[in-house]
């Protein structure tokens, strides 16, 4: 059964700005739906009223964040609305912040990384043809330990074979990077990241440009590296095929718009001036899985060829048990109303815990 | 044969030239591969260009050579790199901005002071067979200390040419590691102009590490086949000019540029054999049949 929840649109199409403000009007400010963080969590990352800038530029504003240890989360949002400077200003890599932003209990000042961090970039952004290995990327992640030698000694030879291995990267090291496959490429640099042991893991679209199965992998690695008690905080513009799956989602536009797991944010309202444009969200009833979609006049749910809803919705079932997810049945009394007048009673929570199973 | 080969060593200045080529040559075939994979291959022509304005500068004022040119390289070289840190300005143009303005300088205060006594011509084209000891002393001494320097710097240097913004999340301090960078990049020109000249230094950053890289595909591996072929070029390029009675800058850079040439036509060929054998496992009747 789909049940579906347009929180704003109308008969005769609104426009995607005047249902954005319109879910606007809907919601409280941004400051109000900031969850408050339970006493016994500590913060992995802390920000308080933090805004940053390129110059006269404002990438973001206001912004009050906190995520716990232990948490995996995701930062989604449409280009350009500060998700990677989000990231860059916890990574002390923000030339113009202001307000406090504190990692692994430690200040966060700009130009000065904080300890016990790895970071994974977009992948795009990486030069395919310079001359490095696998072993030569991998080994950077550990500069910090390696003596004043240009080469590595034995136990850093062995530390990199052990990371390759466990990322299932063995017999590799000697391969140039541009040899390997997508999947591949991005394991080499969660390799880089992880071999410093961070407690926090900072990955910038890590499922961008990978196909559908590469992505479960990496969605899979990074949950049994959470698992494992490793903070996960990554950006993604894939609502339906990650950000749905994971624990706990911030929606990023300028500023923080809302935060929450899946069940919480991904609201019509919500969704909408998140991302500038009408979204719609469809609920599958028997599995608890969540289909979010354009509601524009070229989306899938563009009236009246609204049929797309149940083609789609057929497939999350299918891409949820690819990520190893089993739908929990409904918990009776377990429900929450919405916080917005149209949204539909929410009878059940999907699994999300079990992206760490 | 061998005599005629070591006939010109018995001349002093030939020996002097020699060490001055060989080392040089190494030099710019360490210190370019760095140039290179920063995309940066023309800020060897450029700085090379701006400390020419220095040069003449320092000849106006009576400072030593290669501390007055050195420290005015110095000082383009990082006014290149931070203004090529402003987003809507590229490390192109800003390279074109400052290298040619201070190579401007310098013409416009030589055409206005005609009585300077200094070989400029030398500045510009090379003049390496009235290299002196001091010279040699001032070569051997960068040499030495870039080549320290790479060698303790090594991994730094390689995680800040490869990924410039990520390396500092990982600790390397890029912004002083770009400013030692632009300091052994200002050295080397400075202790070179006198071998190859101003006009020809860009060949002698480029071709050694653009051509090493057609030979393998490790860092490592790159920078000690550069640094030996820059040598090598810069040995046999003397021996190239004595005989064949040309200038010693553009010998060492034509054989530099035969050396590229040579080895990018025997790796187009391995390529193709490959290309070809690959194809012919395919149209065999055994393609896709497991052997094992």
């Amino acid at each position: 059964m789909i049940e579906t929840a347009p929180m704003t649109r109308n008969g005769n199409g609104t426009s995607d700005a005047a249902a954005a403000a319109a879910a606007s009007s809907v919601l409280p400010p941004p400051s109000s739906v900031l969850r408050p963080l339970s006493p016994d969590l500590r913060p992995a990352v802390h920000m308080q009223t933090v805004s940053a800038s390129y110059g006269a530029a404002d990438v973001f504003s206001d912004v009050t964040l906190e995520i716990a240890e232990g948490e995996f989360a995701g930062l989604i949002g449409p280009s350009g609305a500060g998700k990677t400077s989000l990231l860059k200003a916890m990574l002390g890599s923000m030339p113009h912040v202001a307000g406090a932003v504190t990692v692994n209990g430690a200040p966060v000042n700009p130009g000065v990384p904080p300890a016990g961090v790895g970071y994974v970039p977009q992948i795009e952004t990486v030069d395919w043809s310079f001359p490095v290995t696998v072993e030569d990327v991998v080994m950077m992640g550990r500069l910090r330990r390696m003596g004043p030698l240009p080469w590595p000694n034995r136990e850093d030879r062995r530390a990199v074979d052990q990371m390759l291995e466990r990322l299932g990267l063995a017999g590799l090291a000697r391969r140039h990077i541009r040899e390997l496959s997508g999947g591949q490429q991005q394991r080499v640099f969660l390799a880089r990241a992880l071999i410093g042991e961070p407690r926090l893991l900072i990955l910038d679209e890590p499922t961008a440009s990978v196909d559908v199965k590469t992505r479960d992998d990496i969605l899979h690695l990074l949950a049994e590296l959470n698992r494992q008690g490793i903070t996960v905080v990554m950006t993604t513009h894939e609502l339906n095929a990650v950000a749905a799956h994971l624990p706990f989602v911030v929606c990023v536009n300028g500023g923080i718009v809302a935060q929450g797991s899946p069940l919480d944010v991904f609201t019509a309202p919500i969704l909408s001036r998140t991302f500038g444009s009408e979204m719609r969200v469809v609920r599958d009833e028997e599995t608890g899985g969540l289909l979010v979609a354009e509601a524009g006049r070229h989306g899938p749910f563009a009236e009246p060829a609204f049929h797309h809803a149940h083609l789609h919705a057929e497939g999350i079932a299918h891409e949820r048990s690819g990520l190893g997810l089993t739908p929990e049945p409904p918990a009776s009394g377990q429900g929450h109303r919405h916080d917005h007048p149209d949204a539909r009673t929410r009878e059940t929570a999907p699994a999300l815990s079990s992206v760490a199973d | 044969m061998i005599e005629t080969l070591l006939d010109p060593l018995n001349y002093e200045f030939f020996r002097h030239g020699l060490i001055a080529a060989t080392l040089t040559g190494g030099l710019c075939g360490l210190i370019g591969v760095y140039i290179v994979l920063r995309r940066m291959s023309y800020i060897g022509h450029g700085l090379s260009h701006a400390i020419f304005g220095g040069a003449v500068v320092s000849a106006m004022m009576g400072w030593n050579f290669f501390i007055g040119a050195g420290a005015w390289g110095f000082l383009s070289a990082l006014l290149i790199q931070g203004t090529a840190r402003r987003r809507n300005i590229g490390a192109d143009a800003a390279i074109g901005i400052i290298t040619t303005a201070s190579f401007a300088l310098g013409v416009a205060l030589i055409s206005k002071t005609r009585s300077f006594e200094q070989n400029f011509e030398s500045a510009l084209f090379g003049n390496i067979l009235g290299v002196t000891p001091q010279d040699l002393i001032a070569i051997g001494a960068v040499t030495l200390v870039i080549a320290v320097a790479i060698f303790f710097c090594y991994k730094q240097l390689l995680f800040a040419t490869f990924d410039p913004e990520i390396a500092p999340i990982y600790g390397v301090p890029t912004r002083w590691v770009d400013a030692g960078f632009a300091l052994a990049l200002a050295a080397t020109i400075v202790v070179c102009m006198n071998v190859v000249g101003v006009t020809l230094i860009a060949a002698a950053i480029v071709i050694p590490p653009v051509a090493a890289r057609l030979l393998t595909d490790s860092f490592g591996r790159l920078v000690i086949i550069s640094a030996l072929l820059g040598a090598a070029c810069g040995f046999a390029g003397m021996f190239v000019s004595y005989y064949g009675d040309i200038a010693s800058g553009p010998a060492i850079i034509l054989l530099a540029a035969a050396a590229f040439g040579l080895i990018y036509a025997l790796t187009t060929l391995r390529g193709s054999r490959r290309r070809l054998s690959a194809g012919r496992l395919l149209d065999s009747p055994l393609a896709g049949v497991d052997v094992h």
